[in-house]
């Protein structure tokens, strides 16, 4: 059933992404940056899908500590993997555009340092991880971990307000948003489709994660045999 | 008054075994020193430049002698088991971060308020213009160190690579302390007051403090105890 689910999700993800991916083709070029605009249409929604992944990893980070219960806890480690990949994606498309606009791949600017200090962060979890051997010790302090390292994601989001950078600011979802409708529909199917695909990999890698406690239960059950 | 005993012989219990033995504060300030020096060569020691990137050399000076006493921190509590010893007596998880991130502090700030002087010594430079202001950046930088530090003290102690892991985990989640402070701390440094935008630097200094602080008294139970 969890099989046919998952399935399903990354199919009607890609059909989404096709079908949107003709729509963002057609558009005329934007008329200061030309071609290389479109660039926002995966830039954004990985950057939102990578935020979102973030808070669950925070709320199944709380509710492990609460409960105890592994199965936040595996949770936690499949949606900021996979969140770090669409953090990795966010990342890389920004530095593409700002070769272009800027003329630079990178800029010490407020914006792209927390997010890049959000990225190490987080594979700074992964990497606790594998430092740990016992379960219940490994997902408590990665748990502690990751509610730490949420603090960082507040001042990304808000950096653009707080400081003076030189990162474009918002033009969706905001009063001085500058976007026709079109393009602000184009931009959310290409979120749909992205937070379908997120969500059908976090299932894969929980379902892994799942797997691998099994046989790690069984193997030490063996074992004490 | 209770808990407050509890962090007062915590913090005590600390500072007198660190006294006794001077391991950690000997290592830190022996390394802020060589820090320093081989910073030196990196860059012509000129008034002018150093100046310009005081903040940033004295901060990265700051972190790496603070790592050496934070690592100590809970590592003092291995040999004879200590650490079962503190754990199984009854004192909150909270108490005993506070009692631990006091001294911790105590010990830091005494390694920097050491290095402040050398620094303007071997680096050329007069320091001491905007005297307080400096030292409530130094005191507020370096209670969001020790509150994270501490806190990674206790949670990487049992963790192979204890040393590297401490300072991977901790100097990404204080890059936004750091920034705030390495920006006043250059323009103190340089004579000139906080004003203006700079003022939201300061705001980020208090607003890191008390959030890590926060988390930190609620999550030392989990870290200690499971």
């Amino acid at each position: 059933m969890r099989q046919k689910v998952i399935i399903g999700m990354l199919a009607l993800a890609a059909i989404i992404f096709v079908r949107n991916l003709y729509a963002i083709s057609v558009l005329p070029d934007e008329v200061n940056q030309g071609q290389i605009f479109r660039i926002i249409f995966f830039h954004v929604p990985a950057a939102a899908a990578a935020m979102t992944g973030s808070a669950v990893a925070l709320i199944a980070s709380v509710l492990f500590l609460a409960k105890k219960d592994f199965f936040y806890d595996s949770l936690a480690v499949a949606v900021t993997e996979v969140g770090l990949a669409f953090l990795a994606v966010n990342l890389v498309t920004g530095s593409i555009w700002a070769r272009v606009i800027w003329g630079v791949w990178w800029a010490w600017d407020p914006r792209l340092t927390s997010a890049l200090i959000c990225w190490i962060l987080y594979a700074g979890y992964l990497i606790l991880r594998q430092a740990l051997e016992e379960p219940t010790q490994r997902a408590t302090f990665a748990a502690v971990y990751s509610i730490f390292a949420f603090t960082d994601v507040p001042i990304v989001y808000f950096s653009i307000r707080w400081w003076r950078t030189i990162h474009p600011q918002p033009v969706f979802f905001s009063k001085n948003g500058s976007f026709p409708p079109d393009w602000g529909r184009a931009l959310g199917v290409n979120m749909l489709a992205m937070f379908l695909f997120y969500a059908a990999l976090t299932m894969i890698r929980l379902r892994q994660e799942q797997t691998q406690r099994e046989i790690d239960y069984l193997r030490r059950t063996a074992h004490a045999i | 008054m209770r808990f407050l005993q509890q962090v007062t012989v915590i913090t005590t219990k600390d500072l007198r075994a660190e006294m006794r033995t001077k391991e950690a504060i000997n290592a830190s300030f022996a390394f802020a020193i060589v820090i320093l020096l081989i910073l030196s060569f990196a860059f012509d020691p000129t008034e002018e430049t150093t100046r310009e990137i005081s903040g940033g050399l004295l901060w990265i000076v700051f972190t790496f002698a603070g790592t050496l006493v934070l690592n100590r921190s809970f590592a003092r509590e291995l040999p004879n088991d200590c650490l079962d010893g503190l754990l199984a007596a009854p004192v909150p998880g909270s108490a005993l971060f506070l009692g631990k991130a006091l001294a911790n502090y105590v010990l830091i700030l005494a390694v920097e308020l050491v290095a402040l002087p050398v620094f303007g010594i071997f680096y050329n430079v007069r320091w001491t213009r905007q005297f307080w202001p400096l030292m409530l950046v130094v005191g507020l930088g370096t209670w969001g160190l020790t509150a994270i530090g501490t806190v990674f003290s206790a949670l990487t102690v049992n963790i192979r690579l204890r040393e590297v892991m401490l300072p991977m985990l901790v100097y990404p989640l204080m890059i936004p302390m750091l920034l705030g402070a390495m920006r006043l701390t250059a323009l103190l440094v340089a004579g000139q007051p906080i004003a203006g935008d700079d003022t939201v630097w300061l705001r980020l200094l208090f607003g890191f403090d008390i959030i890590f602080t926060a988390l930190a008294l609620v999550l030392m139970e989990t870290v200690l105890r499971g």
